[in-house]
């Protein structure tokens, strides 16, 4: 027998088992992404809470979700695909007196009330007069607080470069399920509400800034500015986001 | 040196697959570094939902994670339950798991503690909704719909 060549080893095959292991780990994986609709839960009412008061009913979009997932909008039935559209004109109401102008008042809808340079000013002056004279730390800080606000409201009317309308404070976007309401229906109302409060930013981020609103978010959290923290401020202002939920009530109550 | 026999005739050989190998195995390091292990086996069965005005969590070890769905397992029938880490639990559990999870994190982020809600698409929304109440019992407020992203609904006008 003839003697042997001293022979490298055949890494040929190495290739085949790392593309197996690879294909493994591929498979067995899954990427699992951290997205979705963020919400801030109110926090747990107090057993002796009285019932909060009556809001009056043009403040107040309600939003009725049944077992059949059928959704009933301000007493109207409407599709998915249109509660959009609809919860935008709630939120714009009379204008918004930046973008949307100064429309006439609807019965049904807010009513938007100027906020005045002149008096936001003036604001600003009687709170820094407290400040001044606050007593205690207490008092001192919370009068900072009211003040920091008419602040960022007197900046907002710089940014925006005039003075602009504000929802009334009661105004909010109310929504009520079912038990039977499939989850999906209930995070597609959501996520719709949600769309129609954030397209309004971002078209009134666009148009005075330059950027859309999500991005400033975004920029803040990055690297927090006074500028931008005082023209998300600003945006905010003008279309805040109020969307409850209301409290479950008990198995008995039926609602169609 | 006789041992080593010259091979005088060369053949025009062929590409060198040796640095293949190593290729993939980068490929497989980049995959190994680069995915998030599920920590947790699911013994739900969660489809989620899409939206589109989707968060997303930047700082993942603030997250834990709720899944509601039908189990896994046929035997055990097919209403959605609530899996809490690794086991089928209630809603009543739910306050206490919080403070456990709540220790898990160091003390200065506690409050920023997220809880991921996933959700499968055609759960009901009465144990969702007790799921929520145990939150905020527990003062665990800051909730995330887990969900999969899709475009904006068109607007018609």
């Amino acid at each position: 027998m003839a003697r042997r060549e001293l022979q490298e080893i055949n890494a040929g095959s190495m290739a085949d088992i790392a593309f197996l292991l690879l294909i493994f780990w591929l498979v067995t994986t899954t990427i699992d992404s951290d997205e979705g609709v963020k919400r801030q839960l109110p926090p747990p009412v107090p057993p002796d809470m009285e019932n909060p008061p009556p809001v009056r009913e043009r403040n107040v979009f309600v939003v009725l979700v049944n077992a059949n997932d059928d959704l009933l909008v301000e007493g109207e039935e409407l599709k998915i695909n249109s509660l959009k559209d609809k919860a935008k004109e709630f939120l714009i109401a009379n204008g918004d007196g930046i973008l949307y102008g100064d429309e006439p008042e609807d019965p049904d809808l807010p009513v938007r009330e100027w906020v005045r340079k002149s008096a936001v000013q003036q604001k600003v002056q009687e709170y820094s007069a407290y400040v001044q004279s606050a007593e205690s730390d207490d008092d001192k800080k919370q009068y900072q607080k009211v003040l920091d606000d008419w602040k960022d409201k007197l900046a907002a009317i710089e940014l925006f470069g005039g003075e602009f309308k504000q929802l009334p404070g009661s105004a909010l976007i109310s929504m009520r399920n079912d038990r039977n309401t499939t989850y999906d229906t209930y995070l597609q109302v959501q996520n719709e509400l949600e769309a129609a409060i954030n397209e309004l930013r971002d078209e009134l981020s666009i148009s005075k800034f330059g950027v859309p609103y999500a991005e400033l978010e975004d920029n803040y959290e990055r690297s927090p500015d006074e500028l931008t923290r005082q023209r998300i401020f600003a945006v905010r202002e003008v279309y805040p986001q109020r969307i409850s939920e209301a409290e479950p009530q008990d198995a008995g109550a039926v609602y169609k | 040196m006789a041992q080593f026999k010259k091979n005088k005739k060369r053949e025009s050989g062929a590409i060198s697959t040796a640095s293949l190998p190593d290729i993939v195995f980068m490929l497989l390091f980049f995959f190994m570094v680069a995915t998030v292990l599920r920590t947790e086996e699911e013994m739900v069965r969660v489809v989620r939902p899409e939206a589109s005005e989707l968060y997303k969590i930047e700082k993942k070890h603030l997250i834990r994670y709720i899944n509601i769905g039908p189990p896994q397992d046929a035997r055990r029938g097919t209403e959605p339950v609530l899996q809490l880490n690794d086991d089928f639990s209630s809603p009543a559990e739910v306050q206490a798991w919080v403070e456990n999870e709540r220790l898990t994190i160091n003390e200065a982020e506690q409050s920023k503690m997220w809880v991921s809600l996933k959700v499968d698409k055609d759960t009901k929304m009465g144990i969702v909704t007790d799921v929520k109440q145990e939150l905020r019992k527990a003062s665990a407020l800051k909730v995330l719909y887990s969900a999969g992203r899709r475009d904006r609904t068109a607007s018609s006008d």
